[in-house]
């Protein structure tokens, strides 16, 4: 085994150990945002995208950079802004919170 | 590879690892989001000082960023929060293309007889994220109700699945060991793609979340494999990341159904043919009650304790403020109002935690089912809007019935129950329930908003 893969297999079984880790204890109404937000981590295939996309230099290779580099920016974009309206509702309910029962009892 | 490059894959990953440990709790989530975008913007910055550009390459990458980050920008600003679920599934599906795509274009760089360790991930790559893609689109299209949300199910179906998978397999020894051609890697891209469609046409509906969750999971998976083919560091951890986080993320999501997740994604097998059965012999000759407006208002004002079981019908007709405006009149009455969530109401877990908090619902007043289960049967009243698996008494003693099993809100052992619903039509999970027929039940048809609305006048007005 190449040295340079053994490093890249090393950072693949902690990365599992730390993914793992990470999520263990989560409320359920998070969730949603929770999956949304990793599913916008792994936007970061745009970096592999642009990678083969940067050298296109026939038309295959054109066609499978565009839609690639099409597609994960859309995942990346997309993740990231819908897991922040879903968050933006956790916040509303923070700031409002102490106000509510003072207006209920007038 | 440059240093400098390593040290700012190096922070994303660790802004990324942070990112994910905010957004596991409620307080620091948003931040946490924030946090892994910037990790995001890091990484792509970083890579860019490494790669010899093509004018053709500036170019698609100038324009495929453009209608990319347009669609996804545009796509999660626009959509309704009733259809977040299938924009997240989406969103996934095309990460997963993205990954394989990225896979098809090394093997056409590698050649005919590229090493193992370079053809290994990329195979892989390309299987894992085509099934990510095309199920993420059936996932899309059965919460979009583009087609049936209920279980495709046919004979010998799990047959031509095995056989999809042999295929499949056949590809990738043919790919690694014989040659890396075109036609192969196409293949086995194409037939990966039907696989993903055949593996989620039998899912129910009211089980999407827990797919959508697993195709995540695969997704990065596949970007992690891509990282592999690549070489490139970030990738392979923020894909493993994403794999390990989204494996656990789904096994806690159908822990919170109490199912397995082999029951989650077979249990349609052999299953739905006797639930249906079942719940079609049921129906003849029973009849439901339905109450007025008048009648439901003066039973609620006159309760003690009343207990709001939201669905989806809830996020549907964006009825959360109806709903908290009745809560706040009941109280004032004196009446105890609380409303008690089911771990998958809504079309997502936490989907109705979300839509009440935007009503400012207090959040002394959400309970989670295993808080407020044992308190139906002090209530006088279960109002039920728009919700209906989730109080399907089935689950509990219908062992043919496909949503067996899921633990339910009891709000049959209320004393009244109030079953607010468009229709007699059966819920997401295409199975009928006996709720509605209970004596104790009284149906109150129509738009969960429209309806609540009445309610509150009738209250004022009892």
């Amino acid at each position: 085994m190449s040295n340079e893969l053994l490093n890249e297999v090393t950072f693949f079984v902690l990365s599992i150990f730390v993914g793992i880790e990470v999520i263990s204890k989560v409320p359920t109404i998070l969730h949603t945002p929770l999956m949304s937000g990793t599913n916008a981590i792994h936007g970061i295939i745009l970096v592999g995208a642009i990678v083969i996309a940067a050298g296109a230099n026939s038309p295959v290779t054109i066609i499978l950079g565009l839609v690639a580099v099409t597609l994960a920016t859309t995942n990346v974009v997309g993740g990231f802004v819908v897991t922040d309206r879903m968050l933006e509702m956790f916040k509303g309910r923070q700031t409002t919170r102490p106000a509510e029962p003072a207006a209920r009892t007038k | 590879m440059n240093t400098l490059i390593q040290v700012a894959y190096l922070v994303a990953a660790v802004l990324f690892i942070v990112g994910l440990k905010q957004l596991s709790s409620p307080k620091g989530a948003r931040n946490g989001n924030l946090i892994a975008a910037v990790g995001m913007v890091i990484a792509l910055v970083a890579t860019i000082p490494l790669l010899h550009f093509t004018t053709a390459g500036v170019i698609i990458i100038a324009i495929g960023i453009l209608i990319g980050a347009a669609v996804g920008a545009i796509g999660a600003r626009m959509v309704k929060m009733t259809a977040i679920p299938q924009m997240v599934a989406l969103f996934n599906g095309v990460g997963g293309g993205a990954a394989a795509l990225v896979a098809v274009a090394e093997l056409l760089r590698f050649g005919t007889h590229p090493a193992f360790a370079e053809a290994f991930p990329s195979v892989f790559s390309i299987v894992i994220g085509s099934i990510s893609f095309a199920g993420s689109m059936i996932a899309f299209a059965k919460l979009q109700e583009l087609m049936t949300g209920t279980p495709i199910t046919y004979p010998g179906q799990q047959i031509v699945n095995g056989l999809l998978a042999a295929a499949i397999l056949g590809f990738v020894v043919a790919v690694l060991a014989v040659a890396s051609i075109p036609f192969s890697f196409i293949s086995l891209m194409v037939l990966a793609l039907v696989l993903g469609i055949a593996f989620v046409l039998p899912i129910g509906g009211a089980d999407m979340p827990v797919v959508i969750s697993l195709l995540n999971a695969f997704t990065g998976l596949a970007v992690a494999a891509s990282g592999f083919t690549l070489n490139n560091f970030a990738l392979i951890v923020a894909g493993t990341l994403v794999g390990a986080s989204g494996s656990i993320l789904t096994k806690l999501m159908s822990d919170a159904m109490g199912r397995s997740l082999g029951n989650v994604l077979f249990g349609a097998f052999g299953q739905t043919r006797t639930g249906a059965a079942a719940a079609a012999g049921g129906k003849e000759g029973r009849s439901v009650r339905s109450g007025s407006a008048e009648d439901i208002g003066t039973l609620l004002a006159y309760s003690q304790r009343v207990i709001i079981v939201p669905g989806y019908g809830l996020a549907v007709a964006q009825a959360q403020h109806a709903a908290r405006e009745l809560a706040e009149l009941l109280e004032k009455r004196g009446v105890e109002v609380t409303y008690a969530i089911h771990p998958v109401a809504g079309r997502m877990p936490g989907h109705m935690n979300v839509l009440l908090a935007e009503a400012n619902v207090p959040y002394e007043q959400l309970k989670e089912m295993d808080e407020i289960n044992d308190e139906f049967k002090n209530a006088d009243v279960a109002l039920i809007v728009g919700a209906n698996d989730v109080v399907n008494p089935s689950a509990r003693n219908a062992p043919g019935s496909p949503i067996y099993g899921m633990p339910i809100l009891n709000a049959d052992q209320a004393k009244n129950i109030i079953f607010m619903k468009r229709s007699m039509r059966p819920g997401f999970a295409g199975i009928d329930n006996d709720l509605m027929y209970d004596p104790k039940t009284l149906m109150f048809f129509g738009d969960a908003k429209d309806s609540l609305t009445k309610l509150v006048a009738a209250v004022k007005a009892a």
